[in-house]
């Protein structure tokens, strides 16, 4: 008879180790692995809610391929990524390495430039599409005109509506990767500074010889992480297109409002499903190329 | 004389190196200056959104169109008008308690996984540990739709638990926490074990105090994380007493002709919570952001 109390020390602490497992485990079949299962299998079924789920093979696939709002989406997110994730990069490393070498109200001046990261997207998505309004309403176009400059009309070009939703993304998530670069700049051994002071490198050659080639973990996680950031973007779009999700003529669309617009207002599952599984494709091959190209280099 | 001569001529030069030492570091005090002023204004700049969103909540609707920051007579009525009409106040207290759940349950099970998943050495502990971590690699986008199907057929819609479910474990959470137990040494437990405690007690009253830190600069990110989803509470409510705040803004936003000196309000209401969680915890805060940045 095998009883609790029969078994060895290390026998007993398997069995504690499988009961606070147990509930875990459940969890993340139930709730992570099996609606991924789930999202693959649609992606090749028809199913609008109320008839029945049929299989179309790669109907789905099809579709997406010949859908021109497809590749306009498709186009639209990678342009939030080639244009958020350097334009991050860089205004973050230039703020983080000057404001590493402040003393004086550092963390003064270091909680500015945190604090619109613990702002919720949805609120202040409000502000900016505040902001870009036409005269007299909008801060931007009010500041344009009492200095003489035509009215821009933000959100309502198909020029300039996307970069105007990008601008609070970056601006939001500017602080975050500001304290991971300080991080990365404090954990550069001083004296690697102190032998190029001796030889007298100029501070130019400082920058480009030591502190980035041993930031380069740290360029690798920011860019790595902002890109992800940048290509689930949706909060902002819908929040600030809400006449029109993704309008101007979806010059704003990303890839999730597709999907959402897909599964929520058209209540075409299998094809959003489709969808998804092209987000995580993309997320997949674009993580890959950056870990492999910026640490081979 | 000679001496006395290389000796005059070694003050004078000590001199001079001495005054050159002074106005480099003149010169370096002032680029000093300059790189302060020039990182204060880039920073009030950064918070310029976030001043103008509570300085427009303040004023009265015919200076909402004023450029100027400083309201000329501020007044709290739009917030008596907002929070009187009800709305916000729910979807204050929904946003509040779906947080304080989520967070509570997420640093619980995370903890534990992530202390079982260190301290026990049994088969199959990579494997979970790299199951768990997997599911890191997928977006919660391609989530939504099947926990969607999936709340519908259990009857989720429209409810807190609807809402919460998803978030009551994650796996960065238990990735982190399993970082930091490595800190903790074995030997404590040990000592706990020899004293008779169970394993859930050593968990509980030995591990867990040690990972304080770690566990307040958790809470942080999952708090935040709760309180400004949008997403699946978007998705999961169609009853507007059951919506979170940003999803509440979101509609009350969209209202036809609804001012904006009261949608600024609404931002501030969902905002300011976080903002005074932030100044209290900075120092937490920035090291959990480092923690996490550099551990995951």
């Amino acid at each position: 008879m095998l009883s609790y109390q029969n078994l060895t020390i290390k026998q007993k602490r398997t069995v504690w180790a499988w009961m606070f497992l147990a509930v875990p485990i459940l969890f993340f079949v139930v709730i992570r692995f099996y609606p991924t299962f789930n999202a693959f299998v649609l992606s090749f079924q028809e199913w609008n809610l109320l008839g029945a789920r049929t299989w179309t093979g790669l109907d789905n696939y099809v579709r997406l391929v010949e859908d021109p709002v497809f590749w306009k989406v498709f186009a639209n997110t990678f342009i939030y990524l080639l244009l958020g994730t350097p334009i991050s990069l860089v205004l973050s490393f230039v703020i983080a390495y000057h404001l590493d070498q402040i003393r004086f109200a550092h963390g003064f001046l270091r909680a500015l430039y945190f604090l619109p990261f613990m702002t919720s997207a949805v609120a202040m998505a409000w502000v900016w599409r505040w902001f870009y309004q036409g005269v007299p309403i909008g801060l931007f176009n009010n500041i344009l005109a009492s200095v003489g400059i035509g009215q821009i009309a933000f959100l309502n070009s198909t020029t300039w509506a996307l970069p105007a939703v990008l601008a609070p993304a970056v601006w939001a998530g500017l602080g975050f990767q500001i304290i991971i670069f300080m991080a990365g700049l404090r954990a550069i051994p001083r004296s690697y500074y102190e032998a190029a002071k001796i030889d007298g490198v100029s501070w130019w050659t400082v920058l480009w010889e030591i502190t980035l080639p041993l930031l380069k973990p740290t360029i690798v996680f920011i860019v790595v992480f902002s890109s992800i950031g940048f290509l689930r973007i949706f909060d902002h779009v819908f929040n600030m297109t809400t006449n029109d999700p993704g309008g101007p003529l979806n010059a704003t669309k990303p890839l999730v409002l597709m999907i959402y617009e897909t599964a929520f207002d058209s209540f075409n599952m299998g094809y959003a499903a489709a969808q998804t599984v092209v987000l995580f494709l993309i997320l997949l091959i674009v993580s890959l190329i950056q870990l492999r190209v910026l640490r081979d280099r | 004389m000679a001496t006395l001569d290389t000796g005059a001529t070694e003050i004078r030069a000590s001199s001079a190196t001495l005054l050159e030492g002074a106005r480099a570091k003149q010169k370096r005090s002032t680029a000093q200056l300059a790189r302060w002023i020039l990182l204060f204004l880039g920073g009030v700049l950064m918070v310029m959104p976030i001043a103008y969103m509570i300085s427009t909540s303040l004023k009265w609707p015919f200076e909402v169109y004023n450029v100027s920051l400083i309201p000329e007579e501020p007044h709290l009525e739009n917030y008596a008008y907002v929070l009187e009409d009800g709305r916000f106040y729910n979807w204050f207290v929904n946003s509040l308690v779906i947080a304080t759940i989520t967070t509570i349950s997420s640093l619980f099970f995370d903890s534990l996984i992530g202390y079982t998943l260190c301290k026990f050495r049994f088969r199959g502990r990579y494997l979970v540990f790299i199951a768990i971590l997997s599911t890191l690699m997928i977006p919660t986008e391609m989530l939504v739709i099947p926990w969607y199907l999936m709340s519908q057929s259990f009857g989720w819609l429209d409810s807190y638990w609807g809402i919460m479910f998803p978030g009551l474990m994650t796996a960065f959470g238990v990735f982190l926490m399993k970082q930091f137990f490595e800190t903790v040494p074995d030997d404590f437990l040990e000592a706990a074990r020899i004293d008779g405690l169970n394993e859930f007690q050593i968990w509980w009253t030995v591990a867990m105090p040690m990972v304080r830190p770690a566990l307040a600069a958790l809470a942080s990110f999952i708090f935040l994380g709760n309180w400004t989803a949008f997403l699946w509470p978007l998705i999961v409510t169609t009853s507007s007493e059951l919506y979170t705040l940003p999803v509440g803004l979101s509609s009350f936003g969209d209202e036809a002709d609804v001012q904006w000196e009261l949608i600024m309000t609404g931002a501030a209401i969902s905002t300011i919570p976080t903002l005074v969680v932030f100044l209290i915890f900075q120092r937490f805060i920035i090291r959990g952001v480092v923690m996490a940045g550099l551990k995951g």
